[in-house]
């Protein structure tokens, strides 16, 4: 009976062991995978970590030799001082109310952009494109010195005193992130199928309907994406307005500490560390909300897919 | 409802002519394919009438109306693509009623129109849909179904079906017909399958190379092909084109194959073919299923003849037997009891009756 079955199993195919499996091969692109990951998260979050541990002590702590990572006398002060300190108030104050007004004149002007030079064929559209990309690869390094004589020369003729105003940010930084935004907002509008807008053309669409009822709407991701990277731009500039604007009450945040929190050689450590953190929160919140958006595919089904 | 007509229009892009001046009435009602390979501009044509396109040189009118710089919403058109071109972050039903919507029709109107339209192709449990939650076929649907409520002039179908699987796409071709049927729109229809053509057509253009090489219902460009390029277009397996002399006899034509294979013009044809004997550069056209195995008896003008079978395809309800005169494939279709068999020799039967002879020029005489 033994031997029968034995037998009969002959015809089965046979499993051969030893060669290498699919699961094994995963496992160990897995175990690769954590393994940097550790290593990137941990040398990534290890300087915020630091700074949240430093913001936590007192300036004595500080500066005592003890062991730096381990808070002894754990102390909010910190955060209350700067807080109830009026400027930092300013300073957060002026640097929402210039990063909102940056991200909204950015959208203003790269959404349409984008649309001309992607998808309205004009004379010259092509190299105003790549013109449009060129202009981003100039640092603002080289452009203050110059963009600061502008706004003197700019004064000397009409009076209108650019200089120390919070504003003047306004218009400097869009020459920071318009290109870009436009940029990648060309490349995502590029990948949109050109059917569809030509469906919506013959369905009776203006150019400005199918801009604001299709594009704006299968953009989205790729609007949120620009929209993110003008808000970081605008948040951490801390060239223009270092160079820009001198009065406290002008002052953005990432300027603001460094000007206000180091007096001569004296270093306010545990403030600034503070006022660092504090001034990272809103973009990891932006971040925290907008990333699911931006990662989700919104153009699933629009051809075969 | 109206009709569409081109005068002498030419497409240019640069240097190059896509279209090279074609001519085309198309009647109210009538369901028209535009049908050729890839390149000859079918689909540039199509475009032009959309307004997609603009024209570089001739008119194009709808209902009688040169439209040559009217821009497409003012057309009065509807179009289906190719991948179908559905709105993504709109249902079906917002999909379908976004032209409405845009010209501002009543809400009612519209809710009326797109039931109508759900209700003709089928699909009204799926109007609440997203399109990344729909198949291909109901996708398609919903792009028929937005062109549907729009109620335009014509209907423009840019290779509708090319995006489906093939037994999806037959059953697509039959809804398409029977949609026609119920809406009786003009329909300008591209496609570069020519079974679809002789399936949906009332008439058939076929186009090569920017020109309009033959108009006509699927059956005339059946069998009456007017060039060697719609005879070898149109047909499943494509008809067989084979090099002969035209040989004068005692009376009659002889067809000189090779050596061994010297067919007679059947004697209805005589008089028609007799001017080209001796002409070089002649071909001979002749349907795989002009080619059959031999039969007991056998109608005047079929010509039997041997031949060693290269291989067969058994297809259930006949058999493609292949096999080469002179280094060219050719190809018949016999019974399935005929007793044909890879490498075999075999009698074959032409039906001359339904001859072609091409000359040089590539036109059918």
């Amino acid at each position: 009976m033994t031997a029968a079955t034995t037998m009969s199993d002959k015809g089965a195919p046979r499993r051969k062991t030893a060669y290498g499996s699919m699961s094994r091969d995963r496992t160990w692109a897995l175990r690769w995978s954590y393994f940097f990951l550790v290593i990137f998260a941990a040398f990534f979050l290890l300087p915020p970590i630091y700074m949240f541990i430093t913001s936590l002590k007192t300036s004595a702590e500080i500066s005592a030799a003890t062991n730096p990572w381990w808070v002894y006398n754990p102390t909010l002060s910190n955060y209350v001082e700067l807080l109830t300190k009026p400027e930092y108030l300013v300073f957060f104050r002026n640097s929402v109310v210039v990063s909102t007004f940056v991200v909204t004149i950015t959208m203003l002007i790269s959404i349409p952009a984008a649309f001309a030079l992607s998808r309205m064929r004009f004379w010259g559209s092509a190299t105003l494109a790549t013109g449009v990309f060129l202009t981003y690869l100039v640092p603002d390094t080289l452009l203050f010195i110059p963009l600061f004589k502008m706004f003197a020369v700019f004064h000397e003729w009409t009076g209108i005193q650019m200089l120390n105003r919070w504003w003047v940010l306004l218009v400097v930084y869009p020459t920071l992130t318009v290109p870009f935004c436009t940029w990648i907002m060309i490349g995502y509008f590029a990948s949109i199928p050109k059917e569809l807008d030509e469906a919506a053309i013959i369905d009776g669409a203006s150019w400005f309907q199918t801009l604001t009822r299709i594009f704006i709407p299968v953009a989205l991701p790729g609007i949120i994406a620009a929209t993110i990277f003008a808000f970081t731009v605008s948040w951490a500039q801390f060239l223009y307005p270092l160079a820009f604007t001198t009065s406290v009450d002008q002052l953005v945040l990432p300027v603001g500490i460094i000007t206000t929190l180091i007096r001569g050689d004296v270093f306010a450590w545990g403030q600034i560390m503070t006022g660092a953190l504090l001034g990272a929160l809103p973009p990891l919140i932006i971040y925290a909300f907008l990333m699911d958006y931006y990662i989700a595919g919104l153009t699933a089904g629009a051809t075969k897919g | 409802m109206a009709g569409v007509t081109l005068r002498n229009v030419v497409k240019r892009y640069g240097d190059v002519e896509a279209v090279r001046g074609i001519n085309l009435d198309i009647a109210d009602e009538e369901f028209v394919v535009l049908v050729g390979p890839s390149g000859c501009g079918k689909s540039t044509t199509l475009r032009m009438i959309a307004g997609l396109e603009d024209i570089s040189d001739g008119d194009i009118a709808i209902d009688g109306d040169v439209v040559n710089d009217v821009p497409p919403k003012d057309r009065d058109i509807a179009m289906v693509f190719q991948n179908y071109a559905l709105y993504p972050h709109m249902t079906v039903a917002e999909n379908m009623s976004f032209g409405l919507r845009l010209k501002r029709y009543p809400k009612a109107e519209i809710k009326s129109r797109v039931d109508e339209a759900a209700r003709i192709l089928d699909i009204r449990e799926l109007l609440d849909r997203k399109p990344k939650a729909l198949s291909g076929g109901q996708r398609q649907r919903v792009a028929m179904g937005r062109a549907i409520v729009r109620n335009p002039k014509v209907f423009l179908f840019d290779e509708p079906l090319s995006n489906l699987d093939a037994k999806l796409r037959v059953q697509m071709r039959t809804e398409i017909k029977k949609v026609h049927l119920k809406v009786r729109t003009t329909t300008v229809y591209v496609t570069h399958d020519q079974v679809e053509a002789m399936t949906l057509a009332d008439r058939v253009v076929v186009m090569n190379h920017g020109l309009i090489e033959q108009i006509g219902p699927p059956n005339e460009l059946y069998h009456h092909p007017r060039t060697r390029f719609v005879a070898g277009f149109i047909g499943s397996p494509a008809m067989n084109f084979i090099p002969v002399q035209l040989l004068a006899t005692d009376g009659g034509l002889d067809l000189f194959i090779t050596g061994s294979i010297v067919l007679p013009v059947p004697p209805a044809r005589v008089e028609r073919y007799k001017g080209f004997a001796g002409q070089a550069g002649l071909v001979l056209g002749l349907r795989p299923e002009h080619i059959t195995e031999t039969s007991a008896a056998m109608d005047p003008g079929v010509a039997p003849f041997a031949m060693t079978l290269d291989v067969i395809e058994p297809m259930g309800n006949e058999t493609l037997v292949y096999f080469t005169i002179g280094g060219d494939t050719m190809c018949g279709r016999v019974s399935p009891n005929a007793g044909a068999a890879d490498g075999q020799p075999m009698r074959l039967a032409a039906n001359l009756n339904h001859m072609h002879l091409i000359d040089a020029a590539g036109m059918v005489l």
